[in-house]
């Protein structure tokens, strides 16, 4: 870890604020403290906002919660859905879906990940990319973007159009839809939406593809800039499937070292409060996660297109294979931990995104009609968890005898960022502004490599994870003595 | 540049938007406007938003509020559209009533707090009190609460359609006006 997180002497220091932070999804602002001689030395990325969704989500109903948690973002409110009415499957009684809602449940995942990767990548920080880190601040969005390249910024709009119709036919609604309920979906896909969407599911797999081109190129224009911007090592975590290739809606949890060297692997995600643990810091209404075996100074993690990419076999659909094959190829083989990387790898994702759905499409059974499970007896506990855009989304669930909710905890994807983007933004103060004159220039750097990790700071600010503690007592020979549980 | 100077480009409406207490889902709505954006650049130009790189406000025309008021921050960057803007339009659930996040009106603020982060079990340093966070407030706030409001679109988001007409009437100089089903909340 850098050591730029705390100042020794604050008060003898110069503080630049970017307020807000823009560009991202949600509220966010970055503090710098500087001597007299723009020497920096304290670099915070705060999350300002706090709203205590899990506190009041508390004595509601159970059916209830996966409407109602979509409104922790607006930006990815499929996430949220679906993470809470997997869990609720599990507290309602429900055995494994059938295949047709399954298969509708992944078809609205795989709409969110193109509509949410092409938001990120055109609307948000494509402006940088390729528009230039210090051009004119008046032009440095999406419509300077559709002036200087009108074609590219045509088709992020209809990609992100698409994939939010895709969204629509299955729960109603663009966004905070209803679709999913405990055991199944509420409403099959008919013949004539199914192939309303399947006419234009070929044009934006190829779209995607030139997307990941336009990524690779830009890569390839300056390759020392591009890897080691906002570069810091650091370990992955992700969801893969039982062949170790990358799922977005289901699977065990694996995490690797900075080095690719296996943490754990194919854990069963309803064990988390044992994998990882969180830290408060007063600067932050966001926790800071970490893999519990390592401590905080080494656990710290990052989640989402990056560490998906790079944790997994391979991807389960073959252009974004062929894809995944040429980024790691770029890296030598061994991990790549430069911030920039984050968008070559989330377009490799829209890529894969766009052909599972594309697949799913020409799935007889996605116009099937059977959509609930059977129904066993009631749980008093659900965990769900799924690879959203931004990474590993966890909803943890207890619901009491009258169905109202005991507990609530969320982790979400950005929080699981929260060290990774203070370490990237750091080295970014250390690569570009140390010792020199600040200028907006040189601040939007700073803004870039938060970008860069496509935080949904609205997620964070209402989600803030309570994690149950859980304490074990073993005796000399490992078996245990007593347990311990504070929640 | 000044949208009223003597070069020959049409006159463009200044259109700033900002979330306060929101999910960003009446923004995601904007954009789900979708390829009209473009029609949009062509008669209105974008001061402070999310979407832009501006992070202070000029003197704009419209501006589009999402999100209740949850901390002291949230009431001074409403205070600074609202002196900005001639007409402010409150967009959403959330900024008409407080929408979901006022889910936590009937709690104590601090009590949610402690519970969250005061944990002795946990690491770290309690509830976070830096200087540099915003004081949240006892409640969630209803915009009209904080400053006077001109219009109120509702829908928890309004969908890109409804926000698409409403603003279309507002920058055309029409009284705004929306079709029964494009104005509900689910």
């Amino acid at each position: 870890m850098t050591s730029l997180e705390t100042a020794q002497e604050p008060q003898t220091l110069r503080r630049i604020a970017i307020e807000p932070v823009t560009r991202v999804e949600g509220h966010g602002k970055v503090t710098i403290l500087l001597d007299e001689n723009n020497r920096i030395h304290q670099v915070r990325l705060h999350i300002v906002e706090f709203r205590g969704f899990e506190a009041f989500i508390e004595g509601r109903p159970y059916w209830e919660i996966p409407v109602t948690v979509q409104r922790l973002c607006g930006i990815c409110p499929v996430s949220h859905h679906l993470a809470a009415a997997k869990a609720m499957d599990i507290i309602a009684g429900y055995g494994p879906l059938t295949p047709t809602a399954e298969k509708l449940r992944r078809l609205l995942h795989y709409g969110q990940i193109v509509q949410s990767h092409a938001l990120h990548f055109f609307h948000l920080a494509s402006p940088d990319l390729l528009l230039g880190f210090e051009s004119e601040v008046a032009k440095r969005n999406i419509i300077g973007v559709a002036a200087a390249f009108p074609d590219l910024a045509k088709q992020g709009v209809l990609t992100r159009k698409y994939g939010q119709e895709v969204i629509r036919h299955i729960v109603g609604k663009r966004i905070h839809g209803t679709g999913c309920i405990p055991g199944g979906m509420n409403k099959a896909l008919t013949a004539a939406e199914r192939d309303l969407l399947r006419g234009e599911s070929e044009r934006i797999v190829a779209w995607s593809r030139e997307a990941v081109g336009l990524a690779r190129r830009l890569h390839e224009t300056q390759p020392e800039f591009y890897s080691r911007f906002g570069e810091s090592r650091a370990n992955m975590m992700g969801l893969v499937n039982a062949d170790g290739a990358l799922d977005f809606y289901h699977g065990g949890l694996r995490a690797n070292d900075a080095d690719g060297a296996t943490i754990f692997d194919h854990v069963d995600y309803s064990t988390y409060p044992k994998l990882l643990r969180e830290e408060t810091k007063p600067w932050s209404y966001m926790k800071f996660p970490h893999i519990r075996s390592l401590g905080a100074e080494k656990g710290w993690y990052r989640v989402g297109p990056l560490a998906r990419v790079q944790i997994a076999d391979h991807l389960p659909s073959p252009q974004a294979e062929e894809e995944r094959k040429t980024f790691r190829a770029a890296g030598g083989g061994k991990p790549v931990h430069g911030a920039l990387f984050y968008h070559w790898a989330r377009l490799i994702e829209m890529l894969c995104a766009a052909e599972l759905l594309r697949d799913l499409l020409a799935d007889p059974d996605i116009v099937g009609t059977d959509l609930m499970a059977d129904k066993g007896p009631r749980r008093e506990e659900g965990i769900g968890v799924i690879e959203a855009p931004r990474g590993t989304l966890i909803h943890h669930y207890r619901v009491d005898e009258d169905d109202l909710v005991t507990f609530c905890n969320l982790i979400v994807s950005t929080t699981n960022n929260n060290q990774a983007m203070n370490e990237a933004i750091r080295v970014v103060a250390g690569q570009f502004l140390d010792g020199r004159q600040v200028t907006e220039g040189l601040l939007n750097h700073i803004e870039v490599a938060i970008r860069a990790y496509d935080p949904c700071l609205s997620c964070a600010t209402h989600a803030l994870g309570e994690m149950p503690l859980e304490v074990e007592l073993v005796d000399a020979d490992g078996a245990l003595v007593s347990r311990g549980r504070k929640d | 540049m000044n949208p009223t100077g003597p070069s020959k480009t049409p006159v463009k409406v200044r259109l700033a938007t900002t979330s306060l207490a929101g999910c960003f889902g009446c923004h995601m709505s904007l954009l789900d406007i979708d390829e009209r954006l473009f029609e949009l650049a062509e008669i209105a130009e974008f001061d402070r938003t999310p979407l832009t790189d501006i992070k202070h406000c000029s003197p704009c025309d419209i501006a589009l509020i999402e999100g209740g008021v949850c901390n002291a921050e949230n009431v001074y960057v409403l205070r600074e559209l609202r002196a900005k803007a001639k007409i402010l339009v409150a967009v959403g659930a959330c900024a008409i009533n407080g929408g979901l996040p006022a889910m936590r009106n009937h709690l104590a603020i601090d009590d949610i707090l402690r519970k969250v982060y005061d944990d002795p079990e946990r690491e770290g340093t309690g509830v976070p009190n830096d200087p540099e966070l915003p004081l949240p407030l006892d409640k969630v706030y209803p915009i009209n609460e904080v400053v006077r409001v001109d219009y109120f679109l509702p829908g928890c988001p309004p969908s890109g359609d409804a926000i698409w007409k409403y603003l279309t009437d507002l920058i055309l100089g029409r009284m705004p006006r929306l079709e029964p089903l494009a104005m509900h909340y689910d």
